[in-house]
């Protein structure tokens, strides 16, 4: 979330498309009510089915899984066309003015440089006209044809209204009622709050989705007020936190990036990630990379990291291809190409899709190893439950260790939130029988294999050998240590460079990432959790409510990363000279001497208005990117591409029917099915009573909602005689499942480019352990296909047909 | 007079007990009665503020449980509600979050490490030292035989794709933080955590 939750019932607008915050968020849903009560706001909602959050909105529309991109880039569309876009704002804070090389094109669904063969993109053309400085060419007039926002113009003049109900099956005057109710928020003083979840994740476009949306916030003039935003509802209780620590195949903590085999030394790593500024006088903050590096290299091999190894650079491993992500790893698997794999509160068996080669690909591992509170399926995927898991236990030969962890009731430790808080929190009672923290689990596997190395010797065991470790029980790490060696601290005395005086001893913890640097007299784990805890102690276990002005901000409850900001992009409520566009919800303004107000400045503290400094400090440009340059896998502009398994032809380029981009493995494109096998759109979701497959172990979830179902619309289920609360079958082509149908009146058939198209809802949370019956699982159903950019599967938009059947035998 | 909640509740089922009965004029089977009444378990619990385990609204919850914390009496958690302080969520929780207590307490919580051996249809309890000796074992074996130290062009790239890891999502930032600093000392790329699903 760029905002706070509470921030929500500043909105004026609240539109949720991409999620269902009433049942899968709802004690952060009642932020919306507050605003609708409070504020007057409206709720809009656009999801394929009549959710809950809909039941509560004030407009909602239908639309077809997996065409949000069309929809938004109607949107963006009316938004030009009306010129309901907030006109300063664009031509200060976004790339609007800037001008586009004249290499770059775009052309019957495909954009300038693509490569067949390869499923991608050459990006060169997908950048601004440099001048002889380096800066990028700017046009405030608006006149050069090449100015980003005319050939934005360009680029969205296909979605007509007409075009998007033919794509969408959303109806045209639900659409248009939906583009006032956005335009609204084009006022300076007025804002529209975005929320979203993995309805717009999980897609083959999902990170375009949500780019999308964005556009159309800045080109109304919605990033960094207070109401605003872009805001990822986001799923477990510490994605966040895992994200922002890089526990990702291409990550280092703080959005780091892991080397590739193309950055031969740290020098050759660093060139591409100088981020010089393509404006003059830009902050682009990423200038301070290096630092970030050295740091974490200090922070993790201490005095064995040194200016002469590079910070031991060659230390870190490199990356062959893009992503080592799930979907491979699983590929890799089923090709015998993996031994082992360690699932730590993971249950991929449930969790990714085309379950039926994840049991495959488990079933030729050598061995696995299971961390977790509860018996998980995948812990028992060798064993034969029935049709939920069928398995020849002989023929696995795969060792399987299921180790016991505590959970977050037996712990300390800290939670990042969907608002970047990190909340300290408190052990209230030891684990169960001879439960362990991950914390002792991994440092037992890491003492073990470091006797093994210091007594066998063995493949490269330097960074093993070298690793920090200085913790007071090295068997049993404690958190606070943990979360003192992210924060990070001098390791020498730092000096005030303009007076030469002391300025941090050597020792102490910093007080936030600006103290960093890149000589090694600095170490910090993760850059942007620094200032979580200082010498002032513990700032996420800080209890403090208070409220300035009940504005939603909250900001000594906790600590939010970075430095304590809590809405992103904040610079941007104010207007050029530092006045804030809406008087009545200020966040930050100028008073003439430095940046005040009740939030943190996402900004030079004391940068002079005049100085043209632009709000977004990260961009290289300082500027929101209505043109992305060379940032996505499919297109600096988004586009609309159809599902990989969709029941229509793309009307807009018939020959580029969906994403250029999506990398797809033989096995799974094989693995696809046509509409004329299964001729109806599925999509999978959440329901309020669960979370995701841990509440089936928990008695009174698995009482309210006991067994598997899908939900389909009255129409299909008259046309195929299924009764409510009948046996059905649902199938893809990569599997099937029996279960009941709930027939339902808020599901609705659309009608996509002239015909009929059903959509069938496909709920995900049962399984064979636990409280609750037993249940085939969604994922049995899914295509296993990524977002281009992120790899996250397709799970909201893939086809099957669904058949009445018999009850199964008891 | 300033009472914290706990106070208060000691306080007013203390009061209970002590008089109010009696004072209403209940007479001796009133007395009886009140003598009766157990002072509210919440009286006695400790109180343990915690972050709700599901989704990242991270609602504030209270974890209430029976002990004192002495190194020698094990707690037991008896009940947990919304932390009414907390600014996002003040003190509710959904159809999920009230039951936490119920996943504290599931039949399926595992209490001891167990092994599967190949082609074995069972598992069996086995002892820690046993469980992790046998995986640093087989994690060492595949590192040493599988570990890539340069590539095809002769660059350094010191990686290991045989073995995988998938990080936990609703561990803390500090297990995040230490798992992290283990796989990537070993040089792991197969990656990745829960952020997709």
């Amino acid at each position: 979330m760029t905002n706070t939750w509470q921030d929500i019932k500043n909105a004026n607008v609240v539109i949720v498309m991409g999620g269902n915050a009433a049942e899968a968020h709802p004690c952060g849903f009642k932020w919306v009510i507050e605003a609708k009560i409070e504020n007057g706001a409206k709720l809009v909602v656009v999801d394929p089915r009549f959710t809950r959050t809909a039941s509560v909105a004030d407009y909602y529309a239908p639309i077809r899984p997996g065409t949000d991109i069309a929809f938004l880039s109607g949107v963006i569309r009316y938004l030009l066309e009306k010129d309901a876009i907030q006109h300063e704002y664009v031509r200060a804070y976004t790339n609007a003015s800037l001008i586009v090389k004249d290499g770059f094109a775009f052309e019957d669904g495909l954009f300038s440089g693509y490569n067949e063969e390869t499923h991608s993109y050459d990006k060169s053309s997908w950048d601004y006209q440099l001048d002889e400085q380096g800066f990028a060419i700017s046009d405030d007039t608006w006149q050069n044809p090449r100015c980003v926002i005319n050939l934005l113009k360009q680029h969205v003049a296909r979605y007509t209204p007409e075009m998007v109900s033919r794509i969408c099956g959303t109806p045209q005057d639900k659409f248009l009622h939906i583009c006032g109710l956005i335009a609204s928020t084009a006022a300076p003083d007025k804002a529209m709050t975005s929320l979203f979840a993995l309805g717009w994740t999980q897609h083959s476009v999902g990170a375009q989705n949500i780019r999308t949306m964005a556009m159309v916030q800045l080109l109304l003039g919605n990033i960094g007020v207070a109401g605003g935003g872009m805001n990822a509802l986001r799923g477990h209780s510490n994605i966040q936190g895992l994200t922002d620590i890089g526990l990702l195949s291409n990550q280092m903590p703080g959005y780091l990036n892991l080397p590739t085999d193309k950055e031969t030394s740290f020098d050759e790593y660093m060139k591409t990630k100088l981020f010089k500024p393509l404006r003059p006088g830009q902050t682009s903050y990423w200038q301070n990379y290096r630092k970030f590096v050295v740091s974490l290299q200090k922070a993790l091999y201490g005095d064995a990291a040194t200016q002469e190894n590079n910070w031991a650079y060659d230390w870190l491993p490199k990356l062959d291809v893009p992503l080592y992500d799930i979907i491979r790893a699983f590929e890799m698997m089923n090709n015998g190409q993996m031994t082992g794999y360690i699932c730590q509160g993971f249950n991929p068996l449930q969790a990714f899709p085309d379950r039926g080669k994840i049991r495959r690909g488990l079933s030729k591992l050598k061995f696995l190893v299971t961390m977790d509170p509860l018996d998980t399926e995948t812990s028992r995927f060798w064993q034969d439950f029935g049709p939920q898991n069928p398995a020849k236990s002989a023929e696995i030969q795969t060792e399987v260790f299921q180790l016991p962890t505590t959970c977050f009731a037996e712990e300390n430790g800290s939670l990042v939130n969907s608002a970047r808080w990190l909340q300290w929190h408190w052990k209230a009672a030891e684990g169960p029988g001879q439960a362990m923290s991950d914390i002792w689990i991994m440092s037992g596997i890491f003492h073990r294999m470091r006797e093994l190395y210091r007594k066998e010797g063995g493949a490269f065991p330097d960074p093993l050998l070298n690793l920090t470790w200085k913790y007071t029980d090295p068997v049993s790490p404690d958190p606070e240590e943990l979360a003192k060696e992210m924060n990070g601290r001098a390791l020498a005395d730092l000096t005030d460079p303009a007076t030469g005086a002391v300025a941090t001893k050597a020792g102490t913890l910093l007080d936030g990432f600006a103290q960093l640097r890149d000589d090694g007299t600095t170490a910090s784990g993760c850059w942007i959790f620094s200032g979580c805890f200082t010498e002032k102690g513990n700032q996420m276990a800080r209890r403090d409510a208070t409220d300035p002005r009940e504005q939603g901000i909250a900001p000594n409850w906790a600590w939010a990363w970075p430095a304590n900001r809590r809405i992103l992009y904040n610079r941007a409520s104010a207007d050029p000279d530092g006045k804030p566009w809406n008087p009545a919800k200020p966040v930050i303004s100028w008073n003439g001497s430095r940046w005040v107000g009740i939030d943190v400045p996402d900004y030079g503290p004391t940068v002079k208005p005049s100085d043209g400094v632009g709000p977004f400090i990260m961009n290289a440009e300082g500027m929101g990117r209505l043109f992305a340059r060379d940032l996505m896998a499919e297109g600096p502009f988004p586009e609309h591409y159809e599902p990989l398994e969709s029941p229509v032809e793309n009307v807009l380029h018939p020959k580029v029917k969906s994403n250029p981009a999506a990398r797809v493995f033989a096995d799974d494109r094989a693995a696809f099915g046509s509409p004329k096998n299964f001729p109806y759109v599925a999509t999978t979701y959440r329901l309020t009573e669960h979370f995701h497959y841990w509440t089936k172990h928990a008695l009174i979830n698995a009482i309210l909602q006991p067994e598997e179902f899908i939900e389909i619309g009255e129409v299909l289920a008259k046309e195929k005689g299924i009764e409510q609360g009948g046996w059905v079958k649902v199938s893809s082509k990569r599997g099937e499942v029996v279960c009941k149908a709930y027939v339902t009146k808020r599901i609705k058939p659309l009608t996509v480019d002239g015909r009929p198209t059903h959509v069938i809802g496909v709920p995900i949370h049962w399984g064979f352990t636990g409280q609750a019956r037993k249940g085939y699982g969604a994922n049995t159903l899914t295509p296993s296909v990524g977002d281009a950019n992120t790899q996250t599967p397709e799970f909201k938009a893939f086809l099957v047909n669904v058949e009445k059947t018999k009850a199964p035998a008891a | 007079m300033a009472l914290t909640r706990r106070e208060f509740i000691k306080f007013t089922g203390l009061g209970l007990a002590a008089s109010s009965l009696g004072m209403l004029g209940f007479g001796a089977s009133g007395e009886a009665q009140a003598a009766a009444v157990r002072p509210f378990k919440l009286a006695h619990a400790t109180e343990t503020r915690n972050t709700c385990t599901y989704c990242s609204v991270a609602c504030g919850i209270l974890i209430y449980s029976m002990g004192d914390r002495a190194k020698n009496a094990l707690s037991n958690i008896i009940h947990i509600e919304g932390d009414p302080d907390h600014p996002v969520n003040r003190g509710t929780l959904c159809p999920k979050g009230s039951a936490l207590l119920d996943i504290v307490h599931a039949p399926t919580r595992l209490k001891a490490p167990r092994y599967r051996e190949p082609g074995g249809t069972e598992f069996k309890e086995v002892s820690w030292d046993f469980a992790l000796d046998r995986i640093a074992r087989l994690m060492k074996d595949d590192r040493d035989k599988h570990f890539i130290a340069t590539n095809a062009a002769g660059t350094t790239v010191n990686r290991w794709t045989s073995t995988g890891m998938l990080a936990a999502s609703a561990a803390s930032s500090e297990t995040a933080y230490l798992t992290w600093k283990v796989t990537r000392s070993l040089g792991m790329v197969v990656f990745d955590n829960q952020a997709r699903v």
